[in-house]
């Protein structure tokens, strides 16, 4: 994990800067949460959280979780192991998400 | 029937460009209420949403869903749902309801009630409510920096010049979507020339756009599309669940993120399902809320046109922008669209957000020239700069901008060209001239620059691409080329938003990187006296425009003029008995500090067409200096008195005439040139010559000025009061009058 002191231009031209620093600490979003929840916006605070997940994937499966869920891309079989997957890492709010998901995407006719 | 002459010129006037809708609520074209809204209801079972605004959860379509699951504060349901939308609004508006209260009970509310409370409301209740209710404090501005080369020198130019006038958000678009990178890469270095901390964003296509967000290259994307019904939110290619992803995955790398509605798109996509606009902007913004996006871009986006075609329209913008700030959320607040052709209409749709305040008074004010906006005309642009800032020194209010001198501009463009240049050249992107830079420094726009190579910019946004370039690269590639002070704000801005603090609600980063939020810049309004106000430091530079003249400056021309002509005393004045005789009154400062009248005529000039239009009709001139009054009705009937003829002339020096005669009252003259700015010399030759006519007992013609359509009192008072208060100097009273010769 790159801490903040190594957030320099040298380190930059150095090229000890790579793209999996632009990743939020977790923790960092967990705080953000803790202070969007006392500030009375649990909608933005659920935001952090779920983002807090989002920020241990590489830039890869985040754009690949996005595609799955847009309309008519993902099958109800693809929601389900999507949801297992994300539930086996640990990413609950985001495998509640694909959850919920399937369902109302199956009722409207969204699946693919 | 033969065509009014008063209809030709109405026809004629822009407004007339413009479309107007009979409301139809079976095309969801009308504004704030259709018969078939559902009314409010929510009805919760064990904790859940069972039925929500008339639907039960089996027919919930996805947005409902996600509203049901997500947006509603089920503690607070009952109580807000109880309250009728009067009540709502009254607290609304009322400063001594406090701010927190209303979004506590706002947050139980579904968006057919919230619809309604905005429905009560009058346009000047809407705006109490938005001082009171927008997030943050301090009010801003965001630009649009967008060109139809997408040259990334003008890019950064632009940019620099934004940041300059104060926009603390910057954001892009393409005409041509490859593009992308290249403008992305370009924005982000512009934006941090002269001024750091601004944030910079890309809008393309969703996927694309947190592609570049992913590698640092924008630091904050607003174009995340909310639609009010099921069928345009899937036409556009997403769903609520998609866009919560969408919205998390901005977060996840520190990327603030707001998402876009705005009334009228469903109906132009022809699905808004017969629902009024309102409506299904309040369906967005409950959505907004719902997915946990900090705040809302809405109140004149792309569909302006449908909403500012009904009754109630503008209005109904208003209270899209009021929702979004009851709902607790950061108001970017539109006019980003050109609402008419109407310069009256379109000031009239701004106005009321830049007097309340919102958290950006645009989402997109067109900081380039209307032909290079490449999202769509915006409600003002580059031109409108002037207007803008006059607007804020007008109304006291703060819209976020500052007065630029030319040479500061001339400074910024430059050093943001010749950086990007170098960045381009340093990471094999492109090679730009000297003599390109040159051009772009001076461009107004696009126009004004030689197209260039046309591949050239496709070439380097595939080489961005094909290379993965991140924010280091660039700030690696401005370290290498000399550009030290625009690495370091880029590497800040990087190292603040891994922060987070800019992910709260309504943040920016101020010149120091301090996070303005909802959290750190609470909006404190509780009325009158209370809330954000001016610091006397930016009071000034609201004040400071680049027209401002002081009197002295006003009146600098006159010492250019001194001494043209020589007035001597004679003798005090005396009663004259030449029956030909017009005495002509010069006012006390004609001819002392006064020299130049407001016409552009000397005053040497004036006294000698007077004189000569008397001579012609055989009348004998004789200057009376008037010392005890600058009036010039008194300063006529002065002349008249003393005058042989009984006629007088009474002349001021800012060239402001009339004819008097000895038995009227001092208002009640002969005739007047009450305009002085309009006259000519042929018209003070005749004013001699009536003169004269009306002391042979002759009756004249009044002379027929013609009447104009230029603002005098906004062109001239200025100019008219500096040469009052010079008048005012020279007076002294109690003086007697005396008569005085000139000499050329």
């Amino acid at each position: 994990m790159t801490t903040e002191d190594q957030f320099t231009v040298e380190n930059a031209v150095d090229g000890k800067l790579r793209l999996s620093d632009l990743r939020m600490d977790p923790a960092t979003l967990a705080h953000q949460a803790a202070v969007a929840e006392s500030g009375g916006n649990p909608q933005l605070a659920e935001n952090f959280l779920r983002a807090a997940e989002l920020a241990t994937m590489d830039d890869e499966e985040v754009m690949g979780l996005y595609e799955a869920l847009r309309p008519h891309r993902s099958s109800a079989e693809q929601l389900e192991a999507l949801r297992v997957s994300l539930e086996g890492r640990g990413a609950m709010r985001c495998a509640e998400l694909v959850g919920q998901a399937a369902v109302v995407y199956a009722r409207r006719g969204l699946l693919r | 029937m033969t065509e009014l002459g008063r209809f030709k010129v109405l026809d004629a006037k822009p407004v007339n460009l413009d479309g107007f809708s009979v409301a139809n609520p079976e095309l969801g074209l009308v504004a704030m209420h259709s018969p078939h809204d559902p009314s409010p209801s929510l009805i919760i079972r064990g904790g859940e949403v069972v039925e929500l605004d008339g639907k039960s959860a089996a027919d919930f379509d996805v947005i409902d869903e996600f509203i049901a699951r997500y947006g509603l504060d089920l503690d607070v349901a009952q109580e807000a749902m109880a309250l009728d939308e009067v009540a709502l609004a009254r607290m609304a508006v009322d400063i001594n309801v406090p701010r927190a209260e209303v979004v506590r009970l706002i947050g139980g509310t579904t968006p057919a009630k919230l619809a309604r409370v905005m429905a009560v409301l009058t346009p000047v209740e809407m705006q109490m409510a938005m001082a009171k209710m927008r997030a943050r404090r301090t009010p801003s501005n965001q630009a649009h920096v967008t060109n139809q080369l997408d040259d990334p020198l003008l890019i950064a130019a632009d940019a620099a010049s934004a940041v300059a006038y104060g926009f603390r958000e910057v954001e892009t678009t393409v005409p041509v979507l490859g593009d992308a990178p290249s403008n992305a890469v370009a924005l982000l270095i512009g934006s941090q020339v002269g001024i750091p901390g601004a944030m910079a964003q890309c809008s393309i296509e969703e996927a694309l756009e947190l592609r570049l967000g992913l590698r640092g290259l924008t630091s904050y994307a607003e174009t995340i599309s909310l639609y009010g019904t099921e069928q345009v939110f899937v036409d556009g290619d997403d769903t609520p669940f998609s866009k919560a992803i969408l919205t998390s995955a901005y977060a996840s790398r520190g990327l603030k993120m707001r998402v876009t509605s705005g009334g009228g798109a469903e109906v132009l996509m022809g699905a808004a399902e017969r629902c009024s606009i309102l409506y299904l902007e309040s369906r967005c913004v409950s959505l907004a809320r719902a997915l946990g996006s900090q705040g809302v871009q809405n109140g004149g986006i792309d569909g302006v046109g449908v909403v500012a075609s009904v009754p109630e329209g503008m209005k109904e913008l208003l209270a899209e922008n009021l929702m979004v700030m009851m709902r607790d959320l950061e108001s970017c607040a539109g006019n980003d669209n050109l609402i008419s052709e109407s310069d009256i209409r379109r000031s009239a749709h701004t106005l009321p957000v830049l007097l309340a305040g919102a958290d950006f008074i645009f989402s997109g004010f067109g900081s380039i020239p209307r032909y290079d906006n490449a999202f769509a005309l915006s409600n003002f642009n580059s031109d409108d700069m002037d207007d803008f800032l006059v607007l804020q020194r007008d109304w006291a209010v703060d819209g976020g901008l500052r007065t630029v001198s030319p040479e500061h501009l001339e400074k910024v463009r430059r050093r943001a060209a010749t950086a990007v240049a170098a960045v381009y050249r340093d990471l094999g992107l492109a090679d730009y001239t000297d003599d390109r830079i040159d051009e772009v420094v001076v461009a107004n726009g696009s126009r004004d620059i030689p197209p260039g190579d046309p591949k050239a910019v496709a070439e380097a946004a595939t080489a961005i691409e094909a290379k993965q370039l991140t924010v280091f690269d660039v700030i690696a590639s401005l370290k290498r080329t000399g550009y030290d002070e625009e690495a370091e704000s880029i590497m800040r801005l990087t190292k603040e938003r891994l922060r987070g603090d800019q992910l709260q609600t309504s943040a920016i980063f101020d010149e120091n990187f301090h996070v303005l939020s909802k959290i750190t810049d609470p909006n404190d309004y509780t009325g009158p006296a209370s809330g954000y106000a001016l610091t006397a430091e930016r009071r000034a530079e609201i004040d400071g425009i680049r027209q401002e003249r002081t009197a002295t400056e006003l009146v600098a021309d006159q010492a250019e003029h001194r001494d043209h002509v020589t007035f001597t005393d004679v003798e005090p004045a005396r009663q004259g008995s030449d029956p030909r005789e017009v005495c002509i009154g010069l006012s006390p400062a004609l001819g002392r500090t006064v020299w130049l009248s407001l016409c552009g005529l000397t005053v040497g000039e004036v006294l000698r067409q007077i004189s000569a239009g008397l001579e012609e009709e055989g009348c004998v001139p004789r200057l009376v200096r008037i010392r005890s009054t600058i009036d010039v009705g008194l300063i006529g009937l002065t002349a008249a008195r003393l005058s042989g003829s009984g006629i007088g002339i009474g002349l001021q020096g800012k060239g402001t005439a009339l004819i008097h005669r000895r038995d009227l009252a001092p208002l009640a003259n002969l005739e007047l040139f009450s305009v002085a700015p309009l006259l000519t010399a042929r018209m003070y030759r005749d004013l001699g010559r009536n003169a004269a006519r009306h002391a042979k007992g002759m009756a004249p013609a009044p002379i027929f000025t013609g009447g104009t359509d230029e603002s005098i009192s906004a062109r001239y008072h200025a100019h008219a009061v500096a040469l009052v208060a010079l008048e005012r100097e020279s007076c002294q009273p109690g003086e007697a009058p005396i008569t005085v010769s000139v000499t050329r």
